[in-house]
């Protein structure tokens, strides 16, 4: 037998358990259920509602599961009569300040306190007093209160406390008077505060925009995927007759854990805007008329196939690969190379060195393990709120972080190094850290870096990141997207891959979009086809579309460059085409202003599709809610598209044929290799702009999801360095 | 074919026994009644035509809690809920298609607020299609009118609940 398991009996039953563990991570693991309320794996233990009371032999009391680690010899009873009674004791205290009023609860069907309410319970009351009342908080437009029904499990405080970083929600008072609160009348602001509604154990802290608006038992659920970040976290879709009425995470212990970012959690509301397109719309001078699909797809294949290839494609990085690759397949049909989804990037002059992917460089659930990190150009818990939870995990494991930032954004964990430098000096500031790192090993820097190598001068806190880099078995040094919006970010990754290379470290690019990684994949930039392979022109990026006017556009997937670019001209390029068509959820005067066709197409909860997320995790998920009005999902609109203009082998059946094809065109195994170019870095950049582009105005999709855009973070405007 | 039978068969015997249970019936007293004139006795239980009920003060009592629509097994009730002005949980729509309704009561047993009954109006017709929904406004309306003999019929059965 090793050293660290002791034998224990549960229930009769001789099992062997981790010396240290608690009884209750014992009994789960062998099926014997203990019930409670305070406790949850991810949280420190509290063992504050005594409901997991179990016998445990020569125990003069029944001892709490939560909070026993088992001993060599220790026989468990779970199910013994003294534990029934210690449990069902506890329960009736429990219920004893819990109001009746379950109909009216959010909670009710799926509330832990219902369900062991039904098991420990007693059909009757004998409490004959006066129940507590607890007056209702406002914490903000997202989490609704019935602080009442509140039974002090504090699994709230704990989650604040110790996954958030940052301790919102607290308790004064004590026994009966006891209350959660904010202490003073403030709202819970943090990126995933919202979490605590599913940790909430009785329906105290529920979702204030799914208020009232549907029971736990009358929907349905389906998986979806996150369409906001390159996390690509696991979400459940609650539908109800066709309706998405709300989203709450699954579990994933590779990808999101339990945890999902509120941005995940509430953008289901941009689905059911006010200014979803609902039938296609054809343009007649200055008027719009609502038409068929067969009229509006006849327009827009001849208006392409006229456009040929002056046509250009700009597409959503939060599109599934498989629309992405039916607009490969469109636009590379008609001749043209004229297709990308990099929106906001900055610079383009290096986009053929790029890896066959912009990846993380390593499983995100490695992240937990990083010994060292440095965080180039990213406001992380806001560009990728789950990302920033597993760094958090690693800093309080030890791991030496350090940013370097435009601004100073606040870290909920201990950060070793916080460089804050304007976007013009950020390569120096760069080039200076690569020096040290070389100095430290005494090799040259690559040729095209050496002059601004030479250049830097080079701090203590630029050694000291070095240092951190080149010790310890995991690190990593990712570029943000704060570095991807940069005029010179391919100075920015040339002089990352190269301080990567002398310390050791993995590369990793937080590329923007849920699907980035997916959109390289099946050749939704102009200089790599599907699956990686370099067409002989490369097309027109992003940026060059948008600057020099194209005779025609299609814009897919809800994208509205005016806002999704880092042009300002983008309008005026695109009111200066003589054909745009855009295939989009939604409609605004904007896009009425510009475009020709709108072809109303699935929002992400509506349609089925891969995306494949920054670690190269594909996931597919089926769609969960009934496409709105007419609206198709969008690789159905594409497919057909791609029909009427002619493009061979473009029959797909199903949205699975079109990424199995897909898959078979990107190979077996699929890494992203290392970034592997010749950079020339002349100087530092003169003048350079940065626009931290606010987490609730990321996409369509959340700029119009209203309870987000009213918390503090959805009012803050964007900033521009 | 014994001798009391060939008796029975030639006597019309037991044609006089049919007829004499007529002539009997004939002087008693009579179990039809003349409807809609007259109408039989109907317990305080029946379930005819539903309504729902309001408080005295005019507020209506559904709190929206579904479980009518949970509990019904001919899913002819469909309910859609939301925050009411004042904050409160209400219905937006609650419909109930008569076509489908079983009136098993199931609903009025399953309301923890007695908002939907059931009551002993059994005399209802449509005319034309979608008549068979009852729509929220057309179920209070019923409550509304018929409140005093919901009322009654409530405390009636209420020594055996």
């Amino acid at each position: 037998m090793s050293e660290d398991l002791v034998n224990v009996e549960v229930d009769g039953v001789a099992r062997q358990a981790k010396k240290g563990a608690m009884i209750i991570q014992v009994t789960d693991a062998h099926d014997a259920y203990v019930p409670r309320f305070c406790y949850h794996e991810k949280l420190p233990i509290a063992a504050n509602c005594r409901m997991c009371l179990v016998e445990v032999e020569k125990a003069p009391k029944p001892m709490p599961a939560c909070a026993t680690p088992v001993a060599e010899g220790m026989k468990i009873f779970t199910k013994s009569p003294r534990a029934l009674a210690a449990q069902k004791a506890t329960m009736e205290f429990l219920l004893i300040n819990h109001p009746l009023d379950c109909p009216i609860c959010d909670q009710g069907g799926e509330c832990e306190l219902q369900d062991l309410a039904m098991g420990y319970g007693r059909d009757i009351s004998r409490f004959v007093e006066r129940k507590r009342v607890v007056k209702d908080k406002n914490i903000g437009p997202l989490v609704s209160t019935d602080m009442t029904r509140c039974i002090h499990c504090t699994r709230c405080v704990r989650f604040g406390q110790d996954v958030a970083g940052i301790q919102e929600l607290g308790t004064t008072g004590r026994g009966e008077w006891m209350e959660i609160g904010t202490y003073i009348e403030r709202s819970v602001d943090h990126e995933l505060s919202a979490n605590i509604i599913d940790l909430c154990p009785v329906g105290a802290l529920n979702s204030k925009p799914f208020r009232f608006r549907a029971r736990a038992w009358e929907m349905t659920q389906a998986p979806l995927i996150s369409p906001h970040d390159g996390a690509g976290s696991n979400l459940y879709g609650h539908v109800l007759r066709g309706k998405l009425m709300r989203v709450v995470p699954r579990v994933n212990e590779a990808v999101n854990e339990t945890w999902i970012s509120d941005r995940d959690r509430f953008s289901y509301e941009g689905v059911y805007s006010a200014d979803r397109l609902t039938t296609p719309m054809l343009r007649e001078g200055r008027e719009w008329r609502a038409v068929g699909w067969e009229a509006a797809l006849e327009a827009a294949a001849s208006g392409l196939k006229r456009a040929a290839d002056s046509l250009g494609v700009l597409a959503s990085p939060s599109s599934p690969v498989e629309e992405l690759y039916l607009l490969n397949r469109l636009v590379r049909g008609l001749g043209s190379h004229n297709i990308d989804h990099r929106l906001r990037q900055g610079d383009f002059r290096d986009q053929h060195a790029d890896p066959l992917f912009p990846s993380l460089g390593q499983p995100l659930a490695s992240v937990d393990a990083l010994d060292a990190l440095l965080v180039i150009g990213s406001n992380l818990r806001h560009e990728i709120p789950i990302l920033a939870h597993r760094v958090r995990k690693a800093a309080r494991r030890g791991a030496r972080v350090s940013f370097l930032n435009p601004a100073r954004y606040e870290y909920l964990f201990p950060v070793a190094n916080y460089l804050e430098v304007a976007p013009a000096n950020q390569a120096l500031e760069l080039a200076a850290i690569l020096g040290a790192a070389l100095a430290g090993s005494g090799t040259a820097p690559p040729a095209g870096l050496a002059g601004l190598v030479r250049a830097a001068r080079i701090s203590d806190e630029h050694k000291a990141i070095a240092a951190q880099l080149a010790g310890g078995t995991q690190r990593a040094i990712w570029l943000g997207a704060l570095a991807i919006r940069h005029p010179a970010y391919d100075d920015l990754r040339a002089l990352a891959a190269a301080l990567a290379v002398a310390t050791g470290a993995t590369l990793g690019v937080l590329a923007e979009g849920a699907n980035a990684a997916g959109a390289y994949l099946a050749g939704a930039v102009p200089h790599r086809d599907a699956g990686g392979e370099v067409p002989s022109i490369p097309g027109l990026n992003a940026r060059q579309m948008l600057e020099q006017p194209l005779s025609a556009y299609l814009l897919a997937g809800g994208v509205e460059p005016w806002l999704d670019s880092a042009f300002e001209q983008a309008a005026k390029s695109l009111a200066g085409a003589g054909f745009v068509v855009a295939a989009t959820p939604y409609v605004t005067d904007a896009l009425r202003e510009v475009a020709h066709v709108l072809l109303p197409i699935g929002s992400f909860a509506e349609t089925s599709g891969t995306y494949v997320n920054l670690e190269g995790r594909w996931q597919s998920v089926p769609g969960a809610a009934r496409p709105v009005g007419e609206s198709r999902p969008g690789w159905k609109v594409y497919r057909v598209l791609c029909n009427l203009l002619g493009i061979a082998g473009s029959e797909y059946q199903s949205s699975e044929e079109v990424r199995d094809e897909l898959r078979r065109t990107c190979g077996e195994d699929l890494e992203a290799g290392p970034y592997r170019g010749a950079h020339a870095v002349a100087a530092a950049a003169e003048a350079a702009r940065v626009v931290d582009v606010p987490m609730y105005q990321i996409d369509a999709l959340v700029r119009r999801a209203p309870s987000l855009q009213r918390t503090r973070d959805g009012r803050a405007p964007a900033v521009t360095y | 074919m014994n001798l009391r039978s060939v008796f029975k068969t030639f006597l019309l015997w037991e044609l006089l026994v049919g007829l004499s249970v007529t002539l009997r019936t004939l002087f008693r007293k009579k179990v039809t009644v003349n409807y809609p004139e007259e109408k039989t006795p109907q317990s305080p239980r029946f379930r005819g035509l539903h309504a729902q009920r309001r408080y005295p003060n005019g507020e209506e009592r559904c709190i929206a809690c579904k479980l009518c629509e949970a509990v019904c097994p001919a899913l002819a009730i469909t309910i859609e809920s939301d925050i009411a002005a004042d904050g409160t949980r209400r219905t937006t729509r609650y419909d109930i298609d008569l076509f489908k309704c079983i009136y098993c009561g199931f609903c009025e047993e399953a309301c923890p607020v007695d908002a939907i009954v059931e009551t002993r109006i059994h005399e209802y017709h449509m005319e034309h299609r979608g008549e068979n929904i009852m729509t929220k406004d057309k179920l209070l309306a019923v409550g509304d009118r018929y409140e005093a003999m919901i009322s009654a019929d409530k405390a009636a059965d209420a020594a055996w609940r």
